[in-house]
């Protein structure tokens, strides 16, 4: 089956890629991942006005202008919150949230965190490479203890976040791992999570072959889930647990309704709320 | 006890007080609501420990024959349901040698701190009153002495009482018992301190919090998206919004965290929905960043600011107006931004919706300074008028010809894209851009787009509202915000000595408007500036974007006290006189 096929009569995943040339360095994962992007996009059968791609700050949030869908690049590490309340207040509009593991895992992770627990119709895709590489190299929240940079000549010592686990924890209602070398997988592990109700949370193993060069060996690393999605948390979280970190697909896929409150028809007029504070 | 027959007064100020749970505040917002309905105006404070719950309780209240829109500046009595840390309020309720301590001799004497001051002690067994009646407590034992006091009609207490205690079913007699009592009781001072009738009232009055009328005054300017995390003393504001909002087809959510709800609002309305949220001054300290991202980005949003005492923790239950300057310049960058202050508690509902209109206008954020002060009193307010017309925000066609979002207009407005129009799809930017959003770090562009963002706010037209000129005379007080009803009273009384001053009370902060606040100012050689903070911040603002006439004198005090209007006038007369402060 192909999940990626465009229904007849919609927009070819061209259609869906600015003319705008992005800022990143050759071969960096992210390219793979905006390619999955336009082909999700045009699997899933919506028009570029009904998409919005909204981010943060660093490499990997700068992904909105290099689409043609609208795009919202806001302060660093709060995407998801832009993204709750352009949801709620536009239901009808298809959100995706994107950026990269400092912006998500470490000055955004009390919005992760919220993102996950309140379950809105939202799709976060994380582009993961194990560093800051806007700023030009430094530790993030994944990044492994002993790797040593300017800002940490002896390595952080600190362990890493596990982001698919404390997706799973907080109640992401869909969680997958996927590897930017596989630009199909990517886009039909994406597809897939924008039509699953809820908030879906995607890992994307993103290299970054300037300042972690050895990344580029992650493409030998990844493998398929033996498996498929689970629909029980604990048994999700065993194998998300204790996989090694290059299980790719979706490992997740929950039921729980995605929190929506009702916008639209008013009941009362602000004549009748009005009336409220007449003696 | 000796009875005088004084006058009948046009205004009295009552406070009431005893420990959490005592059922102060459920005395006086009855007392408050029966002198409403019998066409009497008025306002209740509520002052608190820091407990959260039964910690010392006051109700300070003033019922007057004409609107009113500050505390006194003494209480004519205190009433006290028992003295437990009801000292604690010594600062808050200066009382003088014509006051009456009322207080149960049961529950000890009355604080040294109030009998210094030479106030009359009237002795009234509440609790064995309240005992005498099954079913009754005290505090409906003082609300009844307080209406007989006042002169409050029992039978309007009454109506008052059963409408709000419907629940309570069983005790309702005996609550009516209760108020009857305290009334008789009462009798004895009747005349002391008895009001004039009311002096004819505006056909539609409001019973309302500050926090009540910026809530409904958002919906009213069209918001239907609020985000909300709780902050003391904004929370009110947003509970008033939760139940509200979804009955005209809004959405209120609660975020995590003040960075949260103010994405969340720039999130919703970049969708399009007029959006806002409430915070106090830590929660804007957090959303300082994102404000700049609504300046940057062009999307309007409203920030309503309920001060209170600062910095950090600060005084959380009490009023200061202390964010001047974090809410003027807080932002990093050249970031021009609209802050807005009401100047009375009804005028919470209109300036927030002025602040919505001017949102959206101008897609720009605003900033509405209003206080825990107006936020958390119940005032009967004549109706806040509305602004009639719904906002308007510049929005662009669907497949509007060669479309740039940040296209550098005449106005500095340009037609904003709406998610869900074909042909027009953009990115918003924090990041510097050129007229297309594209992000630039080019000089010109850099200099056009702050260009832009600076014009659309200095050109446009605010109209009369800006701020309330009053009055006429070579001197003239400068305020703002809630020190304006204390103001006014000021200028009242030194008309009474002859002294002509002019008032003027900003509600527009940002943008400054010079050339509007020089004409206000015309022929006026002295400006007494009046503000409730310690460092003078609204005095620098004015030294920094006005040109004041040589003598300016600086009225203040930091909160929680109010600056009442004995300061103002002391201030004034000496000003006046040539005299030191």
């Amino acid at each position: 089956m192909n999940d990626l096929a465009t229904p007849a009569g919609h927009l070819q995943p061209a259609a869906f890629k600015s003319d705008y040339k992005p800022i990143w360095c050759p071969g960096c994962g992210d390219y793979s991942v905006l390619s999955a992007f336009t082909k999700a996009f045009a699997a899933i059968g919506r028009r570029p006005e009904e998409i919005v791609v909204v981010s943060g700050i660093g490499c990997s949030s700068r992904i909105p202008a290099y689409l043609t869908s609208y795009g919202f690049h806001g302060v660093h590490g709060r995407a998801l919150a832009a993204a709750t309340g352009l949801k709620l207040a536009r239901p009808d509009l298809t959100v995706v949230v994107a950026g990269g593991d400092g912006d998500g895992y470490s000055i955004g992770g009390n919005h992760f965190l919220h993102a996950c627990r309140r379950n809105v119709d939202l799709t976060y895709v994380v582009m993961d490479n194990h560093v800051y590489g806007m700023t030009k190299g430094q530790p993030s929240p994944t990044t492994e203890p002993d790797w040593a940079s300017k800002l940490s000549p002896k390595g952080t010592g600190l362990r890493v976040f596990h982001p698919l686990a404390v997706a799973l924890a907080a109640g992401a209602n869909f969680v997958a791992r996927a590897f930017s070398g596989d630009p199909n997988g990517v886009a039909e592990i994406l597809a897939d999570a924008i039509r699953h109700p809820g908030f879906s949370f995607v890992e994307v193993l993103s290299p970054c072959v300037t300042f972690r060069p050895e990344q580029r060996a992650w493409k030998q690393a990844v493998h398929p889930a033996a498996v498929a999605a689970t629909d029980d948390p604990a048994r999700a979280a065993r194998r998300i647990l204790t996989d090694d970190g290059f299980n790719l697909g979706v490992l997740y896929r929950g039921d729980r309704a995605p929190y929506q409150p009702l916008v639209g028809e008013p009941a009362k007029s602000v004549a009748d709320l009005e009336r409220e504070f007449e003696l | 006890m000796t009875t005088t027959d004084p006058a009948p007064r046009t205004s009295v100020s009552l406070a009431l007080c005893g420990s959490g749970g005592a059922g102060v505040m459920t005395a006086g917002n009855l007392l408050l609501e029966a002198a409403a309905r019998a066409g009497w105006y008025g306002l209740m404070v509520r002052s608190s420990g820091p407990q959260i719950r039964g910690g010392e309780a006051a109700a300070l209240l003033r019922i007057a024959t004409r609107p009113v829109d500050c505390l006194d500046d003494q209480f004519d009595a205190l009433i006290a349901v028992d003295w437990q840390n009801v000292h604690r309020f010594a600062d808050e309720v200066p009382l003088g040698p014509a006051s009456v301590i009322v207080g149960d001799p049961d529950q000890g004497a009355a604080p040294e701190v109030f009998v210094a001051s030479g106030a009359r002690s009237v002795p009234l067994p509440l609790k064995q009153m309240a005992k005498a009646i099954p079913g009754s407590w005290p505090n409906m034992i003082a609300l009844g002495a307080a209406a007989g006091m006042l002169g409050i009609p029992l039978d309007t207490v009454r109506q008052v009482v059963e409408q709000s205690l419907k629940k309570a079913g069983d005790t309702l007699p005996a609550t009516l018992a209760a108020i009857d009592a305290g009334a008789r009781a009462a009798a004895s001072q009747s005349g002391a301190l008895a009001l004039a009738p009311p002096a004819g009232r505006a056909d539609r009055r409001w019973l309302v919090t500050g926090n009540q009328a910026a809530g409904f005054g958002a919906i009213r300017g069209g918001v239907r998206f609020v985000a909300a995390y709780p902050i003391t003393p904004a929370t009110e504001l947003l509970e008033y919004l939760a139940p509200a909002l979804p009955q005209v087809g809004g959405v209120l959510v609660q975020a995590e965290d003040e960075l949260a709800s103010i994405n969340m609002i720039i999130g919703a309305s970049y969708g399009g929905t007029p959006a806002l949220t409430a915070t106090a001054g830590p929660g804007l300290a957090l959303m300082t960043e994102a404000l700049g991202l609504a300046v940057a980005a062009e999307v309007p949003i409203v920030v309503v600011d309920v001060m209170r005492g600062g910095p950090s923790t600060g005084i959380p239950a009490k009023s200061e107006q202390s964010d001047v300057s974090i809410a003027l310049w807080g932002l990093h960058g050249d970031a021009p931004r609209l802050v807005l202050a009401p100047n009375s508690i009804g005028d919470c509902a209109t300036t927030t919706e002025w602040a919505v209109h001017l949102a959206e206008a101008l897609q720009a954020p605003a900033i509405v300074l209003s206080d825990q002060f107006f936020g958390q009193a119940r005032a009967v307010t004549e109706r806040p008028a509305g602004l009639g017309a719904a906002p308007q925000r510049l929005t662009a066609p669907a497949h509007a010809a060669d479309y740039k979002r940040y296209a550098l207009t005449d106005s500095g407005v340009s037609p904003m894209a709406i998610p869900g129009r074909a042909g027009t799809a953009y990115t918003a930017d924090g990041l510097e851009h050129g007229e297309r959003g594209i992000p630039s770090s080019g000089a010109g562009d850099h200099r056009a787009q702050l260009d832009k963002r600076q014009r659309k706010l200095a050109g446009h037209d605010y109209g009369a509202r800006w701020a309330d000129v009053e009055g006429t005379g070579p001197t003239a007080v400068v305020t703002f915000g809630s020190c304006t009803g204390a103001a006014r009273e000021a200028l009242a009384r030194a008309r009474a000595d002859r002294i002509e001053a002019r008032l003027v009370s900003l509600r527009l902060l940002a943008p400054a408007r010079p050339a509007l606040l020089a004409a206000a100012l015309a022929g006026v050689e002295r400006v007494l500036v009046v503000e409730q903070n310690h460092g003078g911040q609204f005095l620098r603002y004015l030294r920094a974007e006005y040109d004041l006439p040589r003598v300016v004198r600086s009225c203040r005090q930091p909160g929680p006290l109010p600056v009442r209007a004995a300061d103002i006038h002391r201030a004034l007369v000496a000003l006046e006189q040539g005299r030191p402060a």
